[in-house]
């Protein structure tokens, strides 16, 4: 952690791979699903650059039906806050991570107490998409203060006037929503998925990362021309949910990697 | 002014906002700054009010129970939303949200229903002003409320039966959020209740008030005062809302009667979700729990924020009630006063039975938010061969 500037360890880490020339990845997996720690740590040996792991909610409304099932199901299991946090600090990646949960999670135990709880876990940045930035600074300042990065969401219906304040408060990257939806593979690139990212770009010097609907890896070299790289969710939850376990994670991941490094 | 305007950040008090994804952001200023617009047109008021006194019916009667206020020692007023077309409250909401959607240019409407009536209701209006409409139900509401699903296949909206979570209202609204995230440039989220992102709560109850304006004038007239105890059921809180709006400036208890089962305001804690901040029952991590009641439309474990704020200042008061002792209501009503009243309305019915102790000789206006037509069937189950006799 830079303790000097406000550029914590998600973004020093991104900007690094990405001024190697590297084309991100960042890939998220599902916390307390069955056997997602494993796949964790597959996911980060097989390339991505950062791994956003998800803390079920009961109410997951930008999530689309693969999530939500693989959500649903570690609910079930029993998955907790607490339990899926816990195991973070002991999993083998070498990347930063991120969590992506839903902002009543945050809310519940205060934000300092969340923060806190993120920073003594081994967490990097969060990811709260039912928060937006009209909501967001009360929990953006508690989450700095312990040096936790809150990665923001642009819509492909943010105006204009408002993605530089959209993006100047975002740390870690800036997340460019591809499509109007909720996340899921879809056949093709969205159209709105390069506009959105051209346009985080042209008033940020972050990294921006696109995801939602990303659904195969010629989609992601399509969406990374414009945009510093890509978030990979449902495609990845997919290969847990049909019992490829860890092993198809990595197979994925690294057909991803392969093809965002040829470009 | 008690039930006033909310704050620029749509805050009652410390409660409401707009907890929603950044893709819906626009949607919901886009959306206030067309209500605000369309409020102060006075054409638009005015065909309002129109399609709703020829087209819905109103205004509703104002109903007094000679037989049960001799029975339970209380004047017993009936504020009767249940004889509105489609049956209940809901239809001045959807009239008012369509109108605005169709100024706005918008063509399609989806909407989130628990036992149906806000479905139905908003099927009738898309059906009315020649838009595509869709409704998202719980599986479980689906099954327990064949009827109206029915209904709005009349009507030419399609049902959708969602069957994610606990299956019921609170799924149904998230999915309808699904769907608005990826269709806002042509769709307006006809939301059913006092509830969701900032301006829907403000908004909702803006175009419920005339069953508050109405009551309040039909009190005057009939006995030239207010009543001591305005009573309604809350899910989300919308018929509670619009006749508590017309008393809230005066000395009349408000009451606002929650199922046990998902009573957020009596055993709920502050909460976000659906776009909001406000009570919520939520397990000590703050996972929103599972609402559990013998009506699909209060089985919400939410309430709107401004119900929260009135809690928090005192201004009303909000018991829950037992779904036995709503059994015993809508039975109660129906043997007395030849009114079958929604189970959701029994509940409020329900709470002055228990408290009429308490309330001798005063005077009780309890809206009557819907009819029970569509409950029939279910409590034919319940109630067996009991009801025959």
């Amino acid at each position: 952690m830079n303790l000097n500037s406000d550029v914590g360890r998600m973004e020093s880490f991104l900007r690094g791979r990405r001024d190697d020339g590297a084309k991100l990845l960042v890939v998220y997996i599902t916390g307390g699903y069955e056997g997602w720690e494993a796949a964790v740590e597959t996911a980060a040996a097989a390339g991505a650059d950062a791994i956003e792991i998800g803390i079920p909610f009961s109410d997951p409304v930008m999530d689309g039906p693969v999530i939500q099932e693989a959500s649903h199901a570690a609910l079930e299991a029993g998955a907790t806050p607490a339990s899926v946090l816990a195991a973070v600090p002991n999993l083998d990646t070498g990347v930063p991570h991120a969590i992506m949960t839903y902002y009543n999670l945050a809310h519940h135990p205060g934000h300092e107490r969340f923060a806190a709880t993120l920073a003594n876990s081994a967490i990097d940045a969060a990811i709260l998409p039912d928060l937006p930035l009209v909501e967001s600074g009360p929990w953006r300042q508690a989450a700095t203060d312990a040096g936790v990065e809150t990665i923001m969401l642009a819509a492909p219906t943010t105006p204009d006037d408002r993605l530089p304040e959209l993006c100047a408060a975002s740390r870690g990257f800036v997340y460019a929503v591809g499509l109007l939806g909720v996340t899921g593979e879809r056949s093709a690139l969205a159209s709105t998925a390069t506009e959105i990212a051209k346009r985080c770009k042209s008033v940020t010097d972050k990294p921006v990362l696109t995801g939602v609907g990303i659904g195969s890896p010629e989609q992601a070299v399509e969406a990374s021309v414009v945009a510093d790289g890509v978030i990979i969710g449902s495609a990845v939850v997919r290969r847990l949910l049909d019992g490829s376990g860890a092993d198809g994670v990595g197979e994925l991941v690294a057909s991803y990697r392969a093809a965002l490094d040829a470009g | 002014m008690v039930m006033t305007d909310p704050n620029e950040e749509g805050r009652f008090g410390e409660f409401g906002g707009r907890f929603v994804p950044e893709t819906l952001i626009p949607a919901c200023e886009e959306l206030e700054i067309a209500f605000r617009d369309a409020w102060a047109d006075p054409a638009f008021v005015s065909e309002f009010h129109r399609i709703l006194t020829d087209y819905g019916g109103r205004p509703s009667p104002l109903t007094e129970c000679y037989r049960l206020s001799e029975q339970l020692g209380v004047r017993i007023l009936l504020k009767r939303e249940d004889l509105n077309h489609t049956g209940s409250h809901k239809i001045n909401n959807v009239i008012g949200q369509a109108l605005l959607a169709r100024r706005m240019g918008k063509s399609r409407l989806v909407a989130e229903t628990g036992a149906g009536q806000h479905g139905v209701a908003t099927a009738t209006a898309a059906a009315l002003l020649d838009m595509d409409c869709k409704v998202y139900m719980g599986q479980v509401d689906v099954e327990r409320q064949e009827l109206n699903v029915f209904r709005m296949h009349l009507l030419g909206s399609e049902v959708e039966a969602v069957s994610s979570g606990s299956q019921t209202l609170k799924d149904a609204v998230n999915e309808a959020l699904r769907d608005w995230v990826a269709t806002v440039e042509n769709t307006h989220y006809c939301l059913g209740s006092v509830m969701g992102p900032h301006p829907y709560p403000w908004m909702v109850r803006t175009f419920h008030h005339v069953i508050g304006d109405e009551a309040h004038e039909q009190c005057l007239k009939l006995m030239n005062s207010v009543p001591d105890v305005v009573v309604a059921c809350v899910g989300g809180g919308s018929n509670a809302a619009g006749i508590f709006s017309g008393f809230a400036d005066t000395d009349a208890r408000l009451i606002g009667v929650e199922p046990a089962g998902g009573a957020a305001v009596g055993r709920g804690v502050p909460g976000v979700v659906h776009g909001m901040n406000s009570y919520l029952m939520q397990d000590e991590v703050g996972q929103v729990q599972e609402a559990e009641s013998i009506s699909a439309g209060l089985d919400y474990p939410g309430v709107g924020p401004e119900h929260a704020y009135l809690s928090s200042i005192g201004r009303a008061e909000y018991p829950a009630v037992t779904d036995q002792e709503v059994i015993e209501a809508f039975q109660l009503l129906s043997k007395t006063e030849g009114i079958i009243p929604a189970l959701e309305s029994a509940h409020a019915l329900a709470w002055v039975v228990r408290e009429a102790a308490t309330l001798q000789d005063q005077v009780v206006l309890l809206n009557l938010s819907g009819r029970g037509d569509k409950d029939v069937d279910q409590m034919m189950d319940v109630l067996g061969t009991e009801s025959s006799q």
